[in-house]
């Protein structure tokens, strides 16, 4: 007792006076705290404006050559003289691929999510949640060699020639099953892509699953729902923001994705109806022409960058867009 | 899976080459690549010094020799004399080599399928889509070809062995040279594209009743079937170290300002067409003027000791005459 009286008169003698300072102590922290954090923030913004500044410079003489022109020619002829560029293609082809990879990634990784947090019994959890995490770790250019040696034979000698025989004759997906068949073409880059967003899906999709009040779900129980009612109309809509996050995280690496897909994609400027049939893709053009490019050539793959950087800008500002309204019918 | 050891290959090259300062360092044509890296292997065994050389095709070695990033640039399309003053440099042919078609058709042997430019030029445009076209067959009465669609491989990358390849077809097949002409990298108007030679070479081992376009090193490492060619002279050639030093001896080096020869095409009966010299481009004022004449030194090792190990390969060292014109352009042009 009486070392505490002690103590405290110590605390006491200490004063106002070193309160003041202590309290400025961590005003100035807080303050060094707030800049710091500032910075970083505002860093982000500075990077990304020098980003579409340098596209912009660099880009800027093929844009004075072919204008609003580069948008819908579809040749692309670096070696003519003056060159002959347009980005039909590629833009073509990375739209293509980007769209069945995502038909075919959200409703597996959907699946898989709702298995793995609704239905799937504990001991099988862990490993599937692992296999996961590896899908997402692997190196895209190790998909870019499975499609090549694996899934590229097959889907030229066995699933091709299957579906031509199916469709044969029938309007549309006739067309776009047909050719000559080839280990390396916009399906094969889409499976690969579709292959390589599923884990940003599912894991995301898991982690906001898990978010659902517990209460919600046995109360809808309770009422007698089955596990597809609750899944529909508990799960979902409460996660709706968080999933589609998911989605949009893996779309833009689909639109991004280079190495893999240029491996498989085929790299022809061409476009043809099959999906069996050689395309490219903006990240896949630019990768394969770069280093061997100079004066317009690489101001146009430049500008093709610039393209893929709006498009990526674009399709988020439209997810973000959705987000905001479906909140706001939400809320009403 | 050559293609898979390849690419393991070339990276272990340049890893464990670039951990010593000493090393020359170059980057340019894949074409010659083969060639270079068992040179290198060999130099250091003898010498202790290293050669990084980086194989990212000639059009990105052309780059970083003008960049001054590398000590010599490596290409196999040579620079006009005029770019050469420019940039303050010189070239010269370090070796020849030679271009296969090569193709993957069940049943064929190496050697057996018979093109010429001109049918060659149809393929690669398009007009010929099957195997048993008419014009396949009349030049190959005695070949049973199959009812197969014919899948065109080519790079996607622009580069020295496309430029030697599209300046065969221009020369050879005059609706070729209307609407892709020649050139590193041009408007391919049909066919998948591959990286590098051992893209091309991988796509044509993999892919079935492919067509593709490899340099000979590439295409025998790989056992590709490859095809053989009617020349300039209407004689039917096989790929031979002897066909492609025939194509060689035609040509003009001692007349050639700058060592501007582009060897595709040429006359006599025994002459390869497809044939095409690799050069090596370097500044006459150096930065690095140590390394720029410790880069010279290997080249004359390559020139005196390397040509058993290029004909193991299947290049073509040069002609002693040559070299020595080469020796005399160092001393007279590199300042050191």
């Amino acid at each position: 007792m009486a070392e505490m009286a002690v103590e405290s008169d110590v605390m006491e003698a200490a004063g106002p006076y070193d309160r003041a300072r202590a309290l400025g102590a961590f005003k100035f922290g807080d303050i060094t705290f707030y800049w710091i954090t500032r910075a970083c923030a505002i860093s982000v913004l500075l990077i990304l404006g020098g980003i579409i500044l340098s596209l912009i410079v660099g880009a800027w003489p093929a844009i004075r050559e072919y204008g609003a022109a580069f948008l819908w020619t579809q040749r692309w002829a670096p070696s003519a003289d003056p060159p002959v560029l347009g980005a039909l293609g590629p833009i073509y082809g990375t739209l293509v691929t980007s769209v069945i990879a995502m038909m075919i990634a959200i409703p597996v990784g959907l699946g898989i999510a709702v298995f793995l947090t609704e239905i799937c019994p504990l001991w099988l959890r862990r490993p599937i949640g692992l296999a996961i995490e590896l899908l997402a770790g692997i190196p895209s250019i190790i998909y870019g060699m499975w499609g090549f040696f694996v899934l590229g034979p097959f889907l030229a000698n066995n699933f091709q020639p299957f579906m031509i025989s199916v469709f044969d004759g029938v309007p549309v997906l006739g067309t776009i099953f047909a050719g000559p068949p080839s280990y390396l073409s916009l399906f094969n880059a889409s499976l690969i892509l579709a292959i390589m967003v599923l884990p940003f899906i599912t894991a995301i999709s898991v982690d906001v699953f898990k978010t659902v009040p517990p209460v919600l779900k046995e109360a809808a129980y309770g009422v007698g729902c089955t596990t597809w009612e609750v899944v529909r109309n508990v799960v979902i809509p409460y996660t709706r923001v968080g999933v589609i996050g998911g989605i949009m995280l893996a779309l833009g690496r689909a639109l991004g994705e280079t190495m893999a897909v240029t491996f498989i994609i085929g790299n022809s400027f061409k476009i043809q109806s099959s999906l069996f049939a050689p395309g490219t893709t903006i990240s896949a053009a630019i990768a394969s022409e770069f280093a061997e490019s100079d004066g317009l050539h690489q101001s146009g793959l430049i500008l093709l960058g610039l393209l893929l950087f709006i498009l990526t800008f674009f399709v988020l500002a439209a997810a973000r867009l959705m987000l905001m309204r479906l909140e706001q019918k939400a809320g009403n | 899976m050559n293609f898979v050891r390849t690419i393991v290959a070339a990276g272990l090259v340049a890893a464990s080459t670039s951990a010593f300062a000493a090393d020359i360092t170059g980057a340019g044509a894949t074409f010659p690549f083969p060639l270079y890296s068992k040179w290198a292997d060999a130099y250091k065994k003898e010498t202790g010094n290293g050669l990084n050389y980086q194989s990212i095709g000639s059009g990105a070695g052309i780059k970083q020799i003008v960049a001054k990033t590398v000590t010599f640039g490596a290409s196999d399309m040579p620079l006009k004399p005029e770019q050469l003053e420019k940039d303050g440099m010189i070239q010269w042919p370090q070796a020849m080599g030679a271009l296969v078609p090569v193709v993957n058709l069940e049943g064929i042997k190496p050697g057996e399928l018979v093109f010429s430019g001109e049918l060659l030029g149809d393929i690669y445009l398009g007009k010929i889509k099957k195997w048993d076209d008419p014009a396949i067959a009349k030049l190959n009465p005695k070949v049973k070809l199959p009812s197969e669609a014919i899948t065109v491989v080519r790079r996607s990358d622009g580069s020295g062995t496309t430029f030697l390849w599209t300046d065969y077809l221009s020369k050879t097949n005059a609706e070729w040279k209307a609407k892709a002409g020649s050139g590193t990298a041009v408007e391919w108007p049909t066919g998948v594209g591959a990286k590098g030679n051992e893209g091309v070479a991988g796509n044509v081992s993999q892919t079935k009743n492919s067509i593709g376009y490899v340099e000979y090193a590439y295409a025998k490492q790989n056992k590709l079937t490859y095809g053989a060619v009617i020349n300039k002279a209407g004689k039917t050639v096989q790929p031979t170290i002897g066909a492609f030093q025939a194509a060689a001896a035609n040509a003009d080096w001692v007349g050639a300002k700058n060592y501007y020869v582009i060897l595709t095409d040429q006359p006599g009966e025994a002459s390869w067409p497809i044939t095409g010299a690799t050069f090596i481009l370097m500044h006459r004022e150096p930065v690095d003027k140590a390394a720029s004449a410790e880069a010279i030194k290997f080249f004359k090792w390559a020139f005196e000791k390397g040509d058993k190990m290029a004909e193991e390969l299947d290049y073509i060292p040069m002609p002693d005459s040559v070299v020595k014109q080469i020796e005399k352009t160092w001393t007279s042009e590199i300042k050191s």
